[in-house]
């Protein structure tokens, strides 16, 4: 059927495929619990709505932030449960894993938390998460047209981190 | 220096039932070991909700700066978690263990009643066994 030619040349860019990226979401949060950035890769499983979702993604990371600095074993002085803490100060953590993915944390200084959820068995993504941070304050803190605590809206910045995140092994 | 910090077990309701500490340093009393094991419970079912693929049975393996956890959870809903040392290897070993000597001597006992505080001295015995091997076969290594 030649009338309708044209359909050789792909009309748009093919669709992404879940072969390859291990990556299935990423969180950036600032210090006040905001959602700065949301990208999803590969997510088939949907419980909540955005907003309920990125509520509890935030509560959980702030909870087992205070459970670990509670927990923390070579600590003398910890104070009590739950007690407010600066972000660096206190036991962290940087991972956990469940069967189906696991998650890695960063929380820089200034209490920026940046989330990445993979696949179970990827190793340690503690430096490519160093590295997502510079590329955030490269393109999204450095951007004159950013106004902190809003969601980012930074093409740079997306397609950047894209790139990035899908060459991770 | 030890190798594994604390263990804890849980029942299905997020009731601590057994702790026991191998030297952390710092004092937890027992409304904190209370506390943290409620918390830990409830996380564990956080987790399940926010994955993104189906199926997801809770945090396995928890690394923090200073311990890793790793929890192992019963078909029944027991959680047994244990914290030690970062990098600790065979813990998930450790773990199915504790959760048989758990059936073997906790389970069985007549007069043990299901969901209240473990307190049978065969267990603790056995317990200490196996905590104490494996901090040998760690030194072995």
């Amino acid at each position: 059927m030649q009338f309708f030619g044209g359909s050789e040349i792909s009309p748009s860019p093919p669709v992404p495929t879940a072969s390859g990226n291990n990556a299935y979401m990423l969180y950036v949060f600032n210090r006040n619990g905001v959602c700065l950035l949301y990208r999803e890769w590969n997510r088939p499983l949907k419980t909540l709505n955005s907003h309920q979702d990125h509520k509890l993604m935030f509560g959980l990371l702030f909870s087992l932030k205070s459970l670990t600095a509670k927990m923390d074993p070579t600590c003398v002085d910890k104070g009590n449960l739950g007690v407010p803490q600066l972000p660096g100060q206190g036991c962290s953590f940087h991972s956990f894993r469940t069967n189906t993915y696991k998650l890695t944390f960063m929380e820089s200084p200034s209490g920026i938390k940046i989330i990445l959820v993979t696949h179970p068995r990827t190793g340690d993504l503690r430096e490519s998460l160093k590295y997502i941070y510079n590329l955030y304050v490269e393109y999204v803190v450095k951007n004159p047209l950013y106004s902190p605590g809003t969601p980012i809206r930074c093409q740079l910045f997306d397609t950047t981190v894209d790139q990035y995140v899908r060459g991770l092994g | 220096m030890a190798a594994i910090y604390s263990l804890y077990i849980i029942n299905k309701s997020g009731g601590l039932i057994f702790y026991k500490d191998y030297g952390s340093a710092g004092r937890m009393d027992t409304n904190d070991s209370l506390r943290l094991a409620s918390l830990w419970h409830s996380m564990h079912a956080i987790s399940q909700q926010l994955s993104p693929v189906s199926g997801c049975t809770g945090i396995e393996l928890l690394q923090a700066d200073t311990f890793d956890l790793h929890c192992f959870q019963s078909l029944t809903g027991t959680k047994f978690f244990v914290v030690c040392e970062p990098g600790t290897p065979h813990m998930e070993g450790l773990l199915k263990h504790i959760y048989e000597l758990y059936t073997d001597y906790v389970l069985k006992n007549p007069f043990y009643e299901m969901e209240m505080p473990i307190r049978c001295e065969l267990f603790d015995v056995n317990l200490a066994q196996a905590v104490q091997k494996d901090r040998v076969a760690l030194l072995g290594r």
